[in-house]
């Protein structure tokens, strides 16, 4: 019986998460499927001008995969509530801060990530100019970073709720917003060639921010949801 | 003895139902205690409470003559397992992974003689790497009770242990608690069986009043 240590800890915590998403492939799978699918719509629905698409493309990618990150953050707490793991988690001598940390980070690199990977293919479909590519990808890196965080506080605030996932849109949509807003605004920046470098500093500082302080307050969500 | 639990004028509510009030009690090493009441009376509401879950409470609570705060508990956490209604094993996971990181949230490193041997004592040898999902019900319950075998604790509790339990393991467990409170742990339970070979057992009722 050895103590373990912090970086022990970590690995363990992180290693774990990894392992049960991989494990339930299905949930995995979603968000990335309703990100394609619902880009794949917008040139059907919209017709298949390219200037048109063009104009519309960094909007059109930022918006679904601002969804798709809400559609995966309603599930970040909800098994592990019901399986009582939750419990555990508020039992532990385990700093909860540091415990949502990596469980939020864990989350990300599953599902925040992979959608950004995703995103340079499904903007070519959509005729984006190739300039505003690496700006693509490197905006939403940061950017679904602090989706997930923010969206982890609303699902840490509604896991006790039966029907959480109305009220967690409610809750968190006000929330996306700047980040909706520096995102396409840096990509569009970069497709008309102008410089994209601010809003992208501002992504940036938004993810440090977000990743130092969110823990906090989805530390303090849980404790308040599990308080019964 | 030193009491390692003391609880005095403990009271409760829940749902603006007045659950309990005054209680006092004290729980000292070796002893089982078992909390009865009908359904609603609060049992779970109390385990709750002693575990740190629960912070509507009024009243004192002393572990080791450290009083808890809702917030700061460090020893409790450490000496201490809660086992609650739902067991806080991912199906997905096998018996060993689940474990492994049930150890390590309580800053532990399990070997895989240790964790071996835990499984072993709740009579799972040769479930270690199947996922829980394939075990049954009461194979799951023992795949949670083999925390208490993890590492070495002072108190236990323990919210309805015997759910899903066929006959054979609610006599085994009997015996650890037996085992556990002869080596001087002390054990806080709620349940609806007999525990007739549980001694030196200790009651509280809950609801009597009503």
């Amino acid at each position: 019986m050895n103590p373990l240590s912090l970086t022990g800890l970590c690995r363990a915590l992180l290693r774990r998460e990894l392992t049960v998403m991989l494990r339930s492939r299905a949930e995995l799978a979603n968000p990335l499927f309703f990100f394609l699918m619902v880009c794949a719509l917008f040139p059907l629905g919209l017709g298949p001008s390219p200037q048109l698409l063009a104009t519309m493309a960094p909007g059109i990618l930022w918006i679904v995969a601002l969804l798709s990150v809400l559609m995966a953050s309603d599930s970040l707490f909800r098994s592990d509530f019901e399986d009582g793991t939750l419990e555990q988690v508020l039992l532990s001598p385990v700093s909860l801060y540091l415990i949502v940390l990596i469980k939020t980070l864990g989350h990300w690199l599953l599902t925040g990530l992979p959608l950004t990977l995703l995103a340079p293919l499904l903007a070519l479909m959509l005729q984006m100019p190739s300039s505003g590519l690496v700006v693509l990808v490197l905006s939403l890196a940061a950017g679904s970073l602090v989706l997930s965080f923010i969206g982890a506080i609303g699902a840490a605030l509604t896991v006790g709720l039966k029907r959480g996932g109305v009220l967690l849109s409610l809750l968190v949509l006000p929330l996306f917003v700047p980040v909706l807003i520096f995102g396409s605004a840096a990509v569009q920046r970069a497709v008309q060639g102008m410089d994209s470098v601010s809003p992208l500093a501002l992504l940036a500082a938004m993810a440090l921010l977000s990743l130092a302080l969110a823990p906090l307050a989805i530390a303090g969500a849980l404790r308040v949801s599990l308080d019964q | 003895m030193q009491s390692l639990l003391d609880i005095s004028g403990l009271g409760f509510e829940r749902d603006g139902r007045q659950l309990v009030r005054g209680l006092s009690f004290a729980v000292k090493p070796g002893e089982v205690l078992r909390i009865e009441g009908p359904n609603g009376a609060g049992k779970t509401s109390l385990l709750r409470v002693l575990a740190g879950l629960y912070s509507g409470y009024q009243g004192d609570i002393h572990f080791n003559d450290e009083l808890l705060t809702s917030r700061c508990r460090p020893l409790l956490q450490q000496q201490s397992l809660f086992l609650g209604h739902s067991p806080a094993i991912k199906m997905t996971l096998t018996a060993r992974e689940n474990l492994e990181w049930l150890a390590a949230l309580q800053c532990r490193q399990v070997s895989a003689g240790i964790l071996e041997a835990a499984l072993a004592q709740v009579g799972l040898t040769g479930y270690e790497d199947v996922p829980c999902r394939q075990m049954s019900a009461g194979q799951q319950r023992r795949v949670a009770l083999a925390r208490l075998f993890l590492a070495p604790l002072s108190l236990w509790m323990l919210d309805e242990p015997f759910t899903a339990l066929d006959k054979t393991a609610v006599l085994e467990l009997e015996g650890w608690i037996n085992d556990f409170a002869a080596q001087g742990g002390a054990v806080v339970l709620t349940t609806h069986h007999d525990l007739t070979t549980v001694t030196p057992l200790q009651s509280i009722v809950l609801g009597g009043s009503r």
